[in-house]
């Protein structure tokens, strides 16, 4: 029986580098893919790309290249990336070069296009599904528009023999899909398997996050090895129907409490995962422990894709600024308090407009928002942050100021401040009639 | 005892939407956690953060409950000015959350 096997070389933009060496080394691969684009990458470079037409893709791309590409053609694994960003042409060429330099002539690289739906979507009424308002209502804010799309591209570039498919937006289980849609000759309706293979792309798309990354916790759930942590290959029979396992000798664990972690993670209604190319079911998935470190999955189904797809619109919101002091020692919190009704004061005596603030102490209640802080020891030290939101760089810049004052205006024993101001590129989503929304290929050859 | 006793969870997101998955150790603790694990329990713990709603999904196969949280990251990682702006934390501030001693049945 023919089986695929798929490695997940990183689950975001800076994940490791050498996991997907090993992988692409030891992991007797069919494909190799690297998921790398976060919600809001896109926007930001975009802005890059405006600044240098060569630029906008991936920052790692050349270095993530260089490592695997030799070890990837000298056995036949495919890469599928969405690395890509906002210049997916442009990193098809950077690509290339790198191949070029490691003497590997002839090398395909496909460029998947066709995510970048800015132009139809500039100043119209197509509604935000986050808040009140239009794309039209982002006016001059707006910076990028792209569109989840599906496997289509990736599987026309895998037909067309590309050795390295680099995409700009795609919905992350379709880096994963697309190869088993592409080997199996699976129908774009075919609902069940759609949904299945969409289970094994979901459980890849995080990388080490199910081979026990993310997962420990000391005394409950031991993972060993975290600094070698291994990354998963999936092997995937014709039927959807997968085993996850990872290099022998890696470090992490898989098990089955990772790979349930891992299925439910961004998960909302588990009968309709919402895809480009399917709703997927992941309800009656099952795992089964096949062994050490390898974990059976399948049970994934689904039903018919969308008629729309998501669109992630980037935009400039605001400015945030913030401050950050320690106090240590005897009494710690009480001066923490203390310097925040300082600063809080201090910034409403010198005008600094803000629209949401945050008046915190880290180690008291900046992360641990559940209620009241009194039961628990006075903590050895704290840290106090201070941030808001405002309209202009100018008064994002004061918070910090005002924070970094408390130094000789402030309580005792105040150190290490820090302060910070940045504008703040958000991402609001609207939806596209898919047929909007056309994949392109230009191929790159080294 | 707290639910970290019984089980493990992890938190995820969607915009200003948090999921989190909370998963029984024991297949066998799912029918208690899902008894006492309610929509109204964790809405409750998280009343401070949670300006939407909180809806429960039931995955018996996997012994696992998976709750989302409507309105509940400032925004959204891309503009919230929370220290974690995913809300990667939340999973465990729930497995905090005090529950009754679980009797085990004696044959267990």
């Amino acid at each position: 029986m023919k089986t695929i096997r798929i490695g997940s070389g990183a689950g975001f933009a800076g994940d490791r580098i050498e996991p997907a060496i090993e992988l692409a080394e030891h992991g007797g691969l069919d494909y190799l893919g690297f998921e790398c684009l976060a919600e809001r990458t896109i926007a930001l470079a975009q802005g890059e790309r405006l600044r240098d037409p060569a630029a906008g893709f991936d920052p790692l791309l050349v270095a993530r290249m260089r490592a695997v590409l030799r070890p990837c053609a000298a056995r036949g694994v495919r890469i599928i990336t969405n690395m890509g960003a906002a210049n997916p042409l442009g990193a098809a060429r950077a690509t290339a070069a790198v191949a070029r330099e490691l003497g590997l002539a002839g090398l395909r690289i496909a460029a998947v296009t066709g995510d970048d739906v800015l132009e139809h979507l500039r100043g119209g009424e197509d509604a935000l599904l986050e808040r009140e308002g239009t794309v039209a209502s982002l006016g001059e804010t707006i910076l990028s528009a792209n569109a989840y799309m599906g496997a289509e591209g990736i599987v026309a570039a895998l037909r067309g023999g590309a050795d390295v498919v680099i995409t700009g937006r795609v919905a992350d289980p379709a880096l994963f899909l697309a190869p088993l849609i592409h080997e199996f000759g699976w129908a774009m309706d075919d609902w069940e398997r759609l949904g299945q293979g969409t289970v094994v792309g979901h459980l890849l798309e995080c990388a080490g996050q199910i081979t026990g990354g993310y997962f420990a916790d000391p005394g409950y759930k031991d993972v060993p090895d975290l600094a070698r942590l291994g990354f998963p290959i999936a092997e995937v029979a014709a039927d959807g129907s997968a085993v996850i396992s990872k290099v022998p000798g890696s470090g992490g664990r898989i098990s089955l409490a990772t790979c349930k972690e891992q299925l439910l993670y961004e998960l909302l209604d588990p009968t309709a995962y919402l895809q480009p190319d399917v709703v997927a079911d992941f309800s009656a998935v099952r795992f089964t422990e096949l062994g050490r470190d390898r974990i059976a999955v399948r049970g994934g189904s689904g039903r018919a894709r969308p008629a729309t797809l998501k669109v992630s619109v980037g935009y400039l919101d605001s400015f945030v600024g913030e401050g950050q002091m320690s106090y240590a020692g005897p009494g710690a919190a009480a001066r923490g308090r203390l310097a925040l009704a300082i600063v809080r004061e201090r910034l409403a005596l010198t005008g600094v407009r803000t629209t949401e603030t945050r008046f915190e102490l880290i180690g008291v209640d900046a992360a641990h928002l559940t209620g009241d802080p009194a039961p628990f020891a006075e903590p050895p030290e704290v840290r106090l942050r201070v941030v808001g939101r405002t309209a202009s760089l100018a008064e994002a810049v004061r918070i910090g100021n005002e924070v970094e004052t408390l130094y000789t205006n402030g309580p005792a024993g105040g150190g290490g401040a820090w302060k910070s101001a940045r504008q703040i590129v958000a991402v609001v989503s609207t939806l596209i009639a898919r047929e909007r929304v056309v994949p392109a290929l230009h191929y790159e050859v080294a | 005892m707290r639910l970290r006793e019984l089980a493990h969870a992890r938190t995820g997101d969607k915009g200003d939407t948090s999921q989190i998955s909370v998963i029984a150790y024991d297949p066998g603790d799912y029918a208690w956690l899902a008894e006492h694990v309610t929509e109204a329990r964790v809405r409750a713990h998280f009343a401070a953060i949670v300006q939407g709603e909180v809806t429960r999904y039931a995955l018996p196969a996997l012994g696992a409950l998976n709750f989302v949280l409507t309105a509940a990251l400032a925004g959204g990682v891309t503009r919230s000015l929370a220290l974690d702006p995913h809300g990667k934390t939340l999973a465990s501030l729930l497995l905090e959350l005090d529950l009754p001693d679980r009797q085990r049945p004696a044959s267990a």
